[in-house]
Protein backbone atom coordinates (compact mmCIF):
# COMPACT_ATOMS: atom_id res chain seq x y z
CA UNK A 1 0.00 0.00 0.00
CA UNK A 2 3.22 2.19 0.50
CA UNK A 3 3.13 2.24 -3.42
CA UNK A 4 -0.42 3.31 -3.84
CA UNK A 5 0.87 6.18 -1.63
CA UNK A 6 4.34 7.08 -3.36
CA UNK A 7 2.59 6.89 -6.69
CA UNK A 8 -0.12 9.07 -6.03
CA UNK A 9 2.41 11.59 -4.21
CA UNK A 10 4.38 11.21 -7.58
CA UNK A 11 1.56 12.22 -9.42
CA UNK A 12 0.35 15.18 -7.09
CA UNK A 13 4.05 16.44 -8.03
CA UNK A 14 3.97 15.98 -12.09
CA UNK A 15 0.57 18.32 -11.76
CA UNK A 16 1.92 21.00 -9.21
CA UNK A 17 5.29 21.10 -11.14
CA UNK A 18 3.19 21.77 -14.38
CA UNK A 19 1.98 24.51 -12.18
CA UNK A 20 4.71 25.50 -11.86
CA UNK A 21 5.97 25.81 -15.21
CA UNK A 22 3.24 27.23 -16.39
CA UNK A 23 3.07 30.24 -14.29
CA UNK A 24 1.77 32.36 -15.25
CA UNK A 25 2.44 34.84 -12.28
CA UNK A 26 5.74 34.71 -10.17
CA UNK A 27 3.21 33.93 -7.39
CA UNK A 28 1.69 30.71 -9.00
CA UNK A 29 5.30 29.42 -9.13
CA UNK A 30 5.91 29.88 -5.38
CA UNK A 31 2.68 28.81 -4.44
CA UNK A 32 3.90 25.88 -6.55
CA UNK A 33 7.33 25.74 -4.69
CA UNK A 34 5.61 25.61 -1.19
CA UNK A 35 2.98 22.60 -2.25
CA UNK A 36 6.06 20.71 -3.68
CA UNK A 37 7.67 21.17 -0.35
CA UNK A 38 4.79 19.79 1.41
CA UNK A 39 4.52 16.93 -1.07
CA UNK A 40 8.24 15.96 -0.72
CA UNK A 41 7.69 15.69 3.07
CA UNK A 42 4.91 13.61 2.45
CA UNK A 43 7.47 11.48 -0.86
CA UNK A 44 10.37 11.03 2.13
CA UNK A 45 7.67 9.87 4.72
CA UNK A 46 6.47 7.28 2.72
CA UNK A 47 8.90 6.38 1.15
CA UNK A 48 10.98 5.96 4.45
CA UNK A 49 8.57 3.22 5.33
CA UNK A 50 8.37 1.69 1.20
CA UNK A 51 12.14 1.05 2.48
CA UNK A 52 11.70 0.46 5.93
CA UNK A 53 13.94 3.34 6.92
CA UNK A 54 11.22 5.20 8.45
CA UNK A 55 14.99 7.93 9.52
CA UNK A 56 13.83 9.84 6.28
CA UNK A 57 11.30 11.97 8.38
CA UNK A 58 14.45 13.47 9.72
CA UNK A 59 15.28 14.88 6.56
CA UNK A 60 11.64 15.44 5.72
CA UNK A 61 11.05 17.42 9.37
CA UNK A 62 14.45 19.52 7.79
CA UNK A 63 13.15 20.18 4.73
CA UNK A 64 9.88 21.29 5.66
CA UNK A 65 11.98 24.47 7.61
CA UNK A 66 13.79 24.96 4.89
CA UNK A 67 11.17 24.96 2.66
CA UNK A 68 8.92 27.60 4.79
CA UNK A 69 12.07 29.81 4.89
CA UNK A 70 12.82 29.48 1.40
CA UNK A 71 9.34 30.31 0.71
CA UNK A 72 9.74 33.66 2.58
CA UNK A 73 12.78 34.75 0.87
CA UNK A 74 11.45 34.58 -2.35
CA UNK A 75 8.10 36.34 -1.54
CA UNK A 76 10.53 39.07 0.19
CA UNK A 77 12.84 39.31 -2.55
CA UNK A 78 10.08 39.68 -5.05
CA UNK A 79 7.89 42.54 -3.26
CA UNK A 80 10.53 44.68 -1.98
CA UNK A 81 13.75 42.80 -4.30
CA UNK A 82 16.07 43.02 -1.11
CA UNK A 83 16.26 40.22 1.68
CA UNK A 84 17.68 42.79 4.38
CA UNK A 85 14.29 44.94 3.71
CA UNK A 86 12.99 45.74 7.10
CA UNK A 87 9.20 47.07 6.45
CA UNK A 88 10.06 49.40 10.31
CA UNK A 89 11.44 51.31 7.66
CA UNK A 90 8.53 52.24 5.76
CA UNK A 91 6.75 55.84 6.27
CA UNK A 92 3.45 54.37 5.97
CA UNK A 93 4.52 50.85 7.52
CA UNK A 94 1.30 49.02 5.82
CA UNK A 95 -0.18 46.25 8.13
CA UNK A 96 2.20 47.13 11.24
CA UNK A 97 1.15 47.46 14.70
CA UNK B 1 7.90 30.65 34.42
CA UNK B 2 7.48 30.86 30.88
CA UNK B 3 10.91 30.80 30.22
CA UNK B 4 10.96 27.65 32.09
CA UNK B 5 8.10 26.28 30.24
CA UNK B 6 10.32 26.97 26.87
CA UNK B 7 12.88 25.36 28.08
CA UNK B 8 11.21 21.71 29.39
CA UNK B 9 9.15 22.25 25.46
CA UNK B 10 12.52 22.30 23.67
CA UNK B 11 14.07 19.57 25.78
CA UNK B 12 11.46 17.19 25.42
CA UNK B 13 11.51 17.76 21.87
CA UNK B 14 15.39 17.53 21.32
CA UNK B 15 14.61 14.01 23.06
CA UNK B 16 11.89 12.65 21.18
CA UNK B 17 13.98 13.79 18.07
CA UNK B 18 16.96 12.22 18.57
CA UNK B 19 16.37 8.50 19.90
CA UNK B 20 19.85 8.31 21.40
CA UNK B 21 21.09 9.05 24.78
CA UNK B 22 24.63 9.63 25.00
CA UNK B 23 26.38 11.82 27.21
CA UNK B 24 27.89 13.83 24.31
CA UNK B 25 24.17 14.23 22.51
CA UNK B 26 22.75 15.06 26.11
CA UNK B 27 25.60 17.88 26.63
CA UNK B 28 25.21 19.31 23.44
CA UNK B 29 20.98 19.54 23.65
CA UNK B 30 21.54 21.02 27.05
CA UNK B 31 23.70 23.77 25.24
CA UNK B 32 21.72 24.31 22.53
CA UNK B 33 18.41 24.58 24.56
CA UNK B 34 20.25 27.29 26.72
CA UNK B 35 21.11 29.16 23.80
CA UNK B 36 17.57 29.02 22.15
CA UNK B 37 16.30 30.23 25.49
CA UNK B 38 18.53 32.88 26.13
CA UNK B 39 17.97 34.09 22.51
CA UNK B 40 13.95 34.63 22.87
CA UNK B 41 14.66 35.81 26.30
CA UNK B 42 16.84 38.42 24.93
CA UNK B 43 14.39 39.06 22.37
CA UNK B 44 11.88 39.52 24.50
CA UNK B 45 9.11 37.49 22.83
CA UNK B 46 9.02 34.76 26.16
CA UNK B 47 5.46 36.58 27.09
CA UNK B 48 1.69 35.74 26.81
CA UNK B 49 1.92 36.22 22.59
CA UNK B 50 5.01 33.60 22.06
CA UNK B 51 4.25 31.16 24.40
CA UNK B 52 0.63 31.12 25.33
CA UNK B 53 1.06 28.30 27.43
CA UNK B 54 -2.40 28.69 28.93
CA UNK B 55 -3.64 27.38 25.70
CA UNK B 56 -2.51 24.18 25.89
CA UNK B 57 -4.94 22.06 28.20
CA UNK B 58 -7.85 24.15 25.96
CA UNK B 59 -6.05 23.08 23.11
CA UNK B 60 -6.66 19.42 22.59
CA UNK B 61 -10.44 19.73 22.15
CA UNK B 62 -10.22 23.03 20.06
CA UNK B 63 -8.24 21.33 17.51
CA UNK B 64 -10.43 18.26 17.38
CA UNK B 65 -12.90 20.99 16.20
CA UNK B 66 -11.18 22.94 13.81
CA UNK B 67 -10.12 19.38 12.35
CA UNK B 68 -13.85 18.32 11.68
CA UNK B 69 -14.05 21.89 9.75
CA UNK B 70 -11.50 21.22 7.72
CA UNK B 71 -12.63 17.87 6.80
CA UNK B 72 -15.98 19.15 5.75
CA UNK B 73 -14.84 22.54 4.38
CA UNK B 74 -11.85 20.46 2.32
CA UNK B 75 -14.87 17.75 1.26
CA UNK B 76 -16.46 20.59 -0.60
CA UNK B 77 -13.78 22.35 -2.19
CA UNK B 78 -12.72 18.54 -3.30
CA UNK B 79 -16.37 18.16 -5.18
CA UNK B 80 -15.11 21.59 -6.78
CA UNK B 81 -12.62 20.67 -7.87
CA UNK B 82 -13.83 17.39 -9.82
CA UNK B 83 -16.99 18.96 -11.13
CA UNK B 84 -16.61 19.36 -14.34
CA UNK B 85 -18.22 22.75 -14.43
CA UNK B 86 -16.27 24.33 -11.99
CA UNK B 87 -19.25 26.53 -10.27
CA UNK B 88 -16.92 28.49 -7.97
CA UNK B 89 -17.76 31.71 -7.11
CA UNK B 90 -14.69 34.03 -5.67
CA UNK B 91 -15.77 36.28 -2.80
CA UNK B 92 -13.58 39.32 -0.61
CA UNK B 93 -15.17 39.81 2.26
CA UNK B 94 -14.40 41.38 5.78
CA UNK B 95 -14.84 40.01 9.39
CA UNK B 96 -14.49 41.13 12.97
CA UNK B 97 -12.55 39.10 14.95
CA UNK B 98 -13.90 39.23 18.25
CA UNK B 99 -10.77 37.80 19.80
CA UNK B 100 -8.78 39.90 22.82
CA UNK B 101 -5.57 39.37 22.75
CA UNK B 102 -3.18 38.80 19.90
CA UNK B 103 -2.39 35.60 20.15
CA UNK B 104 -6.50 35.03 20.00
CA UNK B 105 -6.69 36.59 16.63
CA UNK B 106 -3.49 35.13 15.22
CA UNK B 107 -5.38 31.40 15.93
CA UNK B 108 -8.71 32.76 14.31
CA UNK B 109 -6.60 33.85 11.40
CA UNK B 110 -4.93 30.65 10.74
CA UNK B 111 -7.83 28.41 11.94
CA UNK B 112 -9.43 30.34 8.88
CA UNK B 113 -6.65 30.33 6.24
CA UNK B 114 -6.18 26.42 7.45
CA UNK B 115 -10.18 25.55 6.01
CA UNK B 116 -9.76 24.83 2.51
CA UNK B 117 -11.86 27.49 0.97
CA UNK B 118 -10.68 30.06 2.90
CA UNK B 119 -7.72 32.31 3.37
CA UNK B 120 -7.13 35.75 5.22
CA UNK B 121 -5.01 38.52 3.32
CA UNK B 122 -4.94 41.00 5.15
CA UNK B 123 -5.46 41.88 9.27
CA UNK B 124 -5.63 45.21 10.28
CA UNK B 125 -6.52 45.73 13.91
CA UNK B 126 -9.23 43.47 14.56
CA UNK B 127 -10.59 43.43 10.73
CA UNK B 128 -9.64 40.51 9.28
CA UNK B 129 -10.00 40.20 5.14
CA UNK B 130 -11.10 36.79 3.86
CA UNK B 131 -10.87 35.23 0.25
CA UNK B 132 -13.59 32.61 0.11
CA UNK B 133 -13.76 30.18 -3.24
CA UNK B 134 -17.57 30.60 -2.66
CA UNK B 135 -20.10 33.35 -1.75
CA UNK B 136 -21.31 30.33 0.85
CA UNK B 137 -18.28 30.01 2.83
CA UNK B 138 -17.84 34.21 3.28
CA UNK B 139 -21.18 34.00 4.50
CA UNK B 140 -20.56 31.26 7.10
CA UNK B 141 -17.83 33.48 8.19
CA UNK B 142 -20.65 36.52 8.26
CA UNK B 143 -22.09 34.86 10.90
CA UNK B 144 -19.41 34.05 12.90
CA UNK B 145 -19.61 30.23 14.00
CA UNK B 146 -15.93 30.03 14.43
CA UNK B 147 -15.68 33.17 15.36
CA UNK B 148 -17.31 32.41 18.78
CA UNK B 149 -15.28 29.07 19.52
CA UNK B 150 -12.31 30.77 19.13
CA UNK B 151 -13.13 33.48 21.16
CA UNK B 152 -14.30 30.57 23.54
CA UNK B 153 -10.87 28.71 23.26
CA UNK B 154 -9.49 32.21 24.19
CA UNK B 155 -11.88 32.52 26.42
CA UNK B 156 -10.45 29.84 28.78
CA UNK B 157 -6.87 31.22 29.15
CA UNK B 158 -8.54 34.84 29.70
CA UNK B 159 -9.85 33.56 32.81
CA UNK B 160 -6.87 31.55 33.80
CA UNK B 161 -4.90 34.99 33.81
CA UNK B 162 -7.40 36.69 35.82
CA UNK B 163 -7.02 34.45 38.39
CA UNK B 164 -3.02 34.25 38.30
CA UNK B 165 -2.88 37.76 38.53
CA UNK C 1 -7.71 -6.18 16.19
CA UNK C 2 -4.44 -6.07 13.71
CA UNK C 3 -6.29 -6.59 10.93
CA UNK C 4 -8.10 -4.37 12.06
CA UNK C 5 -5.85 -1.57 12.68
CA UNK C 6 -4.26 -2.98 9.08
CA UNK C 7 -7.53 -1.45 7.22
CA UNK C 8 -7.92 1.03 8.39
CA UNK C 9 -4.40 2.59 7.76
CA UNK C 10 -5.24 1.73 4.27
CA UNK C 11 -8.31 3.13 4.20
CA UNK C 12 -6.57 6.57 5.63
CA UNK C 13 -3.48 6.42 3.05
CA UNK C 14 -5.90 5.54 0.05
CA UNK C 15 -8.32 8.48 1.04
CA UNK C 16 -5.49 10.81 1.61
CA UNK C 17 -3.31 9.46 -1.68
CA UNK C 18 -6.89 10.61 -3.35
CA UNK C 19 -7.24 14.22 -1.69
CA UNK C 20 -3.47 14.74 -2.65
CA UNK C 21 -4.05 13.98 -6.48
CA UNK C 22 -7.99 16.24 -5.81
CA UNK C 23 -5.64 19.23 -4.74
CA UNK C 24 -3.20 18.86 -7.28
CA UNK C 25 -5.36 18.89 -10.24
CA UNK C 26 -7.43 21.64 -8.54
CA UNK C 27 -3.96 23.80 -8.97
CA UNK C 28 -4.57 22.93 -12.64
CA UNK C 29 -8.13 23.62 -12.81
CA UNK C 30 -8.42 26.66 -11.26
CA UNK C 31 -8.26 30.30 -13.09
CA UNK C 32 -5.81 32.66 -10.78
CA UNK C 33 -3.76 32.34 -7.80
CA UNK C 34 -6.15 32.68 -5.65
CA UNK C 35 -8.42 30.48 -5.88
CA UNK C 36 -5.10 27.80 -6.61
CA UNK C 37 -4.15 28.62 -3.15
CA UNK C 38 -7.62 27.00 -2.09
CA UNK C 39 -6.66 24.17 -3.66
CA UNK C 40 -3.16 23.86 -2.61
CA UNK C 41 -4.40 23.99 0.98
CA UNK C 42 -7.00 20.93 0.01
CA UNK C 43 -2.89 19.19 -0.12
CA UNK C 44 -1.53 20.53 3.27
CA UNK C 45 -4.49 20.12 5.53
CA UNK C 46 -6.66 17.06 4.59
CA UNK C 47 -4.47 14.74 2.52
CA UNK C 48 -1.29 15.52 4.07
CA UNK C 49 -2.81 14.42 7.68
CA UNK C 50 -4.80 11.25 6.20
CA UNK C 51 -1.38 10.60 4.86
CA UNK C 52 0.01 10.73 7.86
CA UNK C 53 -2.30 9.03 10.36
CA UNK C 54 -2.20 6.10 8.16
CA UNK C 55 1.37 6.10 8.26
CA UNK C 56 1.18 6.47 12.42
CA UNK C 57 -1.29 3.23 12.33
CA UNK C 58 1.56 1.28 10.79
CA UNK C 59 4.58 2.94 13.03
CA UNK C 60 2.66 1.99 16.28
CA UNK C 61 3.34 4.07 19.45
CA UNK C 62 6.94 4.44 18.45
CA UNK C 63 9.53 7.74 17.61
CA UNK C 64 8.54 7.64 14.06
CA UNK C 65 5.09 8.23 14.88
CA UNK C 66 5.83 11.26 16.95
CA UNK C 67 7.95 12.39 14.37
CA UNK C 68 5.21 12.12 12.32
CA UNK C 69 3.16 14.64 14.91
CA UNK C 70 5.78 16.88 14.59
CA UNK C 71 5.75 17.29 10.37
CA UNK C 72 1.75 17.62 11.34
CA UNK C 73 2.57 20.62 13.93
CA UNK C 74 5.08 21.98 11.12
CA UNK C 75 2.24 21.86 8.45
CA UNK C 76 0.22 22.77 10.42
CA UNK C 77 1.39 25.95 12.40
CA UNK C 78 3.54 27.34 9.12
CA UNK C 79 1.08 26.39 6.21
CA UNK C 80 -1.17 29.14 7.07
CA UNK C 81 1.80 31.73 7.49
CA UNK C 82 3.11 30.34 4.04
CA UNK C 83 -0.62 30.52 2.52
CA UNK C 84 -0.94 34.49 4.27
CA UNK C 85 2.52 35.66 3.36
CA UNK C 86 1.48 34.68 -0.41
CA UNK C 87 -2.21 35.71 -0.64
CA UNK C 88 -0.64 39.23 0.92
CA UNK C 89 2.53 39.41 -1.33
CA UNK C 90 -0.12 38.45 -4.29
CA UNK C 91 -2.41 41.51 -3.12
CA UNK C 92 0.32 43.57 -2.81
CA UNK C 93 1.81 43.00 -6.15
CA UNK C 94 -1.62 44.22 -7.61
CA UNK C 95 -2.93 40.72 -8.73
CA UNK C 96 -6.06 41.57 -9.22
CA UNK C 97 -8.19 38.73 -8.34
CA UNK C 98 -11.09 37.04 -10.00
CA UNK C 99 -14.05 37.88 -8.35
CA UNK C 100 -18.06 36.70 -8.20
CA UNK C 101 -18.65 39.40 -5.79
CA UNK C 102 -16.96 41.85 -3.86
CA UNK C 103 -17.80 42.82 -0.30
CA UNK C 104 -14.61 44.25 0.97
CA UNK C 105 -16.37 47.33 1.50
CA UNK C 106 -18.68 46.22 3.67
CA UNK C 107 -19.77 47.29 6.87
CA UNK C 108 -18.60 45.37 9.66
CA UNK C 109 -20.94 45.02 12.71
CA UNK C 110 -19.56 45.72 16.12
CA UNK C 111 -18.45 43.49 18.57
CA UNK C 112 -21.17 42.06 20.19
CA UNK C 113 -21.70 42.29 23.87
CA UNK C 114 -18.41 42.24 24.89
CA UNK C 115 -17.43 45.97 23.57
CA UNK C 116 -18.83 48.08 26.16
CA UNK C 117 -17.50 46.19 29.12
CA UNK C 118 -13.63 46.55 27.79
CA UNK C 119 -14.04 49.92 27.50
CA UNK C 120 -15.29 50.67 31.00
CA UNK C 121 -12.81 48.16 32.34
CA UNK C 122 -9.91 50.14 30.52
CA UNK C 123 -7.93 46.56 29.88
CA UNK C 124 -4.82 47.17 27.88
CA UNK C 125 -5.25 46.00 24.26
CA UNK C 126 -1.99 44.30 23.09
CA UNK C 127 -2.78 45.37 19.53
CA UNK C 128 -2.62 49.10 20.45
Amino acid sequence: MFYVATGAILLALLFVVIRAIKGPTVFDRALAGNSIGTLAILLLASYGFLTGRPEFLDIGLTYGLLNLIGTFAVLKFFRHGDLAYDITDDEEKPGWK
Amino acid sequence: MRTIFLAIALALFWLALSGHYTPFLMSVGAVCIILTVALAYRMNIVDEEGVPVELILAAPAYWFWLYIEIVKSAWSVTRLILDPRLPISPTFTRVRAGQKTAAGIATYANSITLTPGTITTGVEGDILEVHAIVSGGADDLEQGGMDRRVSRFEGSIATTNKEKA
Amino acid sequence: MEMIAFYASWVLIALGSFFLVAGALGMLRMPDVYTRMHAASVIDTLGATLLVFGLMIQAGLTLVALKLVFVLALLFFFGPVASHALAQAALHADIEPILAEDRRGRDVPPKAGEDPSRKEGGQHDPRQ
